[in-house]
């Protein structure tokens, strides 16, 4: 076997945004020994990106608010299939969690008595969100990052895991590769958080950057666990569109949360022509109200700005195929307006919305105090994942957790806003304590050489064939392309039958000519190799996102066909989970989903 | 469609040199998608970090036509674009390869200043009341996305080499966010003086100049612990109330 330098934790953890740092906190304290993997440097991870805040029913500005109206959110916004024990104990583990970080450093934004301060944000029923101005994330990750670096925990960054170990049915390590030099490690863990994000690099609009290749779910799903959801893809309404090279990057909900109206080119708020049904009782209907709503007046509804993004999202796309879109195929988002409402609107925006007025300032020479902006769908999250134990955040597979976007579970078919840092928060702790737990039950155990061997043969694959001068070799880059664009195109926000089955080919097509791919140069910081490496992921949850979005036969959330465009009450009683068979394949089974019981029940009731 | 020509430094720690790539530019590019446009299709291998871009990550820093900035937001259309662009990383940190620097220097810095520490939690539902005219100043400081730009473009760190003597505005800001935090109950002034080494600061305010988050670095964070040094170690009044001041 190669002579790979050897690394031995109790846990560790891949991936350092939130819910790894959380995660790795949790184990820390319960006094194993952590190590941490980032794909990128620390504090650079996906959680910065994260605008509007992190919602936890504090009740610091509505004291109507607690637990069980965050759950019924919560439930309402996935459409009920949510895993109904993630998202009871996510809505009462939340407040603490984010108390937690107050005392770990964190400065949020103060209501006038001093207590932190919560805002509107879609979905949810009173203002929520814990924020500081627009990027809470960052505050969270440096506020994580500045805690965790004085507990003990070894960093690794600017690693990436090819594949993770094991020993029959238990993980026990994971074998890697360090960007500077190149060369591969092996770690070894008693057990194992993937706590890596999402997968939007497998479509060509997103608001995700290079990192979110779907690393832990295809890592999870070619260790053995089951992934579930996976049909659910979040498509944020508002990315930015204009210029061409800023398309996709996030616009935050928190916008409309301040006032900001989406409007046609005919400045209609088209928002107001069609709420769901379910969200009749709770929505304004005529703008006055929705903006009371926004500025606090607790007997006014929230305005259909603020519905769910899956439906924001949907209906910005009928805007734009009738024709009434803007001139870069979106709609407009307008904060300006407010300039009609309140004195020193624009100092007011500056302060509310900080880093969205210089980002439009600087990308787009645009004013977002004086003109509306352009906006348009974005892919930006993933309600599937590892299937994981709501209590452990175990997967199918012993020893291996998984915490965050990776996880399925507690957002259904659709997230709410605001409900991915409460999550990363919530179960990053869970998944840390849990892991540590076993760690501490279980002894080592063995890695075997053969299975290091075959994953270094396979990560240097790419090498020999650039070395052997292969005629016919493909440029990583152009793979990964035309991955992103057969996805957007085909298995993307509107679904058709025809066209995912046309996927499929096609990402049999991508896989054959991702065997040929070739990387020219060395070992050493070569994001060729890297892009060539990721392609084994990226076609993993592809093909997993098409299975189960060709098996729901229904629209639900995040996850809309045309050909089946309304919900059914006996789809939405099966989740659609993916394994990988003894011959090698991806297969899809449907499951029964768990009943809730009687008291969550009432609970959802209650707050109809 | 238009062209320019992008001059990247390439090579290593060993050594290198300026290669020219031309390539296709469009409406609202900045010099991030040059880069990514040059990999994708010109040089596969080409090494930069990158995540966000959109200036929250702070990944993606480095010295365009000589001036240190994060390539993310930096649009082309503000370059002069009939002289090549030149691309290379931050002077001040060792290289690893083509834009990519060693910066692990800046995370064993922070390591050693002293952690936050609250005083008890004094509000009765256990928790702690700040208002938020009193974190306002901490909040700016808690904006910084860890470019290392204020570290790169500080001559006392890039010409004279003080690592051992100076943790760099980056981490100035960072002690400031502490000492200035309303809860905060650690006193760092010894530090400040000796280990961090304040006193080689000579607010030329290059560091205010580079910062892609508009923090007023110099002013806002440096000046102020300036002066708390100073009202500590060289007071001739306050030394003399010190002796008198009961010993707690």
């Amino acid at each position: 076997m190669g002579n790979y330098e050897t690394l031995e934790y109790d846990v560790l953890i891949i991936g350092a945004g939130g819910a790894g740092l959380r995660a790795a906190i949790e184990a820390s304290v319960a006094g194993v020994k952590v190590g941490l993997i980032c794909k990128s440097l620390l504090g650079k991870a996906h959680t910065v990106m994260a605008e509007g805040g992190v919602a936890a029913a504090l009740a610091n500005v509505d004291d109507r608010d607690n637990w069980r109206v965050h759950f019924a959110d919560t439930m309402r916004g996935g459409q009920y299939v949510n895993s109904w024990r993630m998202a009871e104990l996510h809505a009462k583990e939340a407040p603490d969690r984010v108390r937690e970080l107050e005392a770990w450093g964190a400065v949020f934004d103060r209501t006038a008595d001093g207590r932190i301060l919560q805002r509107n944000f879609g979905g949810h029923r009173y203002p929520r969100l814990a924020h500081v101005g627009d990027r809470t994330g960052l505050e969270m990750i440096r506020t994580l990052q500045d805690h965790g670096i004085h507990q003990g925990i070894e960093v690794h960054m600017e690693h990436t895991i090819v594949t993770l170990l094991k020993d029959g049915q238990r993980v026990v390590g994971a074998f890697a590769y360090e960007r500077e030099r190149g060369r591969f490690k092996v770690f070894k863990a008693k057990a194992i958080v993937l706590a890596t994000g999402g997968i939007g690099r497998a479509y060509r609009i997103t608001s995700n950057s290079w990192e979110y290749t779907g690393d832990g779910q295809s890592l999870a799903y070619h260790a053995g666990a089951e992934l579930v959801d996976m049909e659910y893809v979040q498509f944020h309404p508002t990315g930015m569109i204009w210029p061409p090279s800023v398309m996709g990057i996030l616009v935050t909900e928190g916008v409309r949360g301040e006032g900001g109206v989406l409007c046609n080119k005919d400045g209609q708020r088209f928002m107001f022509s069609e709420i769901p049904e379910n969200y009749k009782p709770q929505t304004a209907d005529n703008p006055e109200e929705g903006w009371r709503y926004t500025q606090g007046d607790k007997n006014a509804r929230r305005p259909p700005e603020l519905l769910t993004r899956d439906h924001v999202s949907r209906c910005i796309i009928n805007e734009v195929k009738a024709g009434r879109g803007s001139p870069h195929g979106g709609v407009f988002l307008d904060i300006s307006w407010i300039k009609e409402k309140i004195p020193n609107a624009a100092e007011h925006i500056k302060k509310k919305l900080p880093s969205m007025y210089h980002q439009f300032m600087q990308l787009a020479n645009l004013d977002i105090t004086k003109e509306p902006m352009e906006v348009g769908p974005t892919t930006h999250y993933i309600m599937g994942g590892v299937r994981v134990d709501a209590e452990t955040q175990m997967s199918s597979v012993l020893g291996l957790f998984a915490a965050g976007e990776v996880a399925a579970g507690l957002h259904g078919a659709n997230r709410l806003g605001g409900n991915s840092l409460s999550d990363l928060l919530v179960f990053g702790k869970r998944a840390g304590e849990f892991a540590a737990n076993f760690a501490k039950e279980y002894g080592p155990g063995q890695t075997h050489d053969a299975e290091i061997e075959e994953a270094a043969r396979e990560a240097l694959e790419s090498f020999d064939r650039a070395a052997r001068g292969a005629g016919d070799a493909e440029n990583p880059y152009q793979v990964q392309s035309d991955l992103q664009e057969m996805m957007q195109n085909l298995v993307g926000i509107v679904r058709r039958e025809e066209e995912m089955t046309r996927a499929l080919d096609g990402l049999g097509a991508l896989r054959k000519r991702s065997q040929n791919v070739a990387v020219h140069g060395h070992r050493e910081y070569n994001p060729g190799w890297h892009t060539a490496i990721d392609l084994k992921h990226l076609l993993t949850v592809s093909e997993a996102i098409t299975r189960s979005a060709i098996e729901r036969k229904e629209s639900r959330g995040g996850h809309f066909r045309d050909d089946f465009p309304n919900k059914s009450a006996a789809e939405g009683k099966v989740s659609i989970v993916v394994y990988q068979a003894a011959d090698g394949s991806m297969q899809v089974r449907r499951e029964s989903i768990l009943e809730m019981p009687e008291q969550l029940k009432q609970v959802v009731e209650e707050m109809k | 469609m238009k062209k320019a020509i992008f001059r990247i430094w390439r090579g290593d720690a060993k050594g290198g040199a300026f290669v020219d790539y031309p390539t296709e530019i469009s409406e609202g590019m900045v010099v991030l998608d040059a880069v990514h446009q040059i990999q994708a299709a010109q040089a596969n291998d080409l090494a930069c970090r990158w995540n966000c871009k959109a200036s929250k990550c702070g990944s993606c820093s480095a010295e365009i036509n000589g001036i240190p900035k994060l390539m993310c937001m930096t649009r082309l259309d503000q370059l002069a674009l009939d002289q090549p662009v030149t691309i290379e990383p931050m002077r001040a940190f060792p290289r690893i390869r083509d834009l990519t620097t060693d910066v692990s220097w800046n995370y064993r810095v922070k390591k050693k200043i002293k952690k936050f520490r609250p005083r008890s939690p004094d509000a009765a539902d256990g928790t702690w009341r700040m208002a938020q005219a009193d974190i306002d100043r901490v909040q700016e400081f808690r904006r910084c996305i860890e470019c290392f730009l204020c570290q790169d473009v500080c001559h006392v760190l890039r010409d004279h080499q003080k690592y051992e003597e100076f943790i760099g505005p980056r981490f100035l800001v960072y002690v400031a966010a502490l000492e200035m935090h309303p809860l905060d109950t650690e006193d760092r002034s010894a530090e400040l003086k000796q280990a961090d080494g304040i006193g080689y600061c000579n607010i030329t305010k290059c560091c205010t100049k580079v910062c892609p988050e508009n923090i007023k670095i110099t002013d806002n964070a440096i000046i102020p612990l300036k002066e708390r040094v100073v009202d500590e170690f060289y007071d001739p009044l306050g030394k003399l109330l010190k002796l008198f001041r009961p010993k707690t």
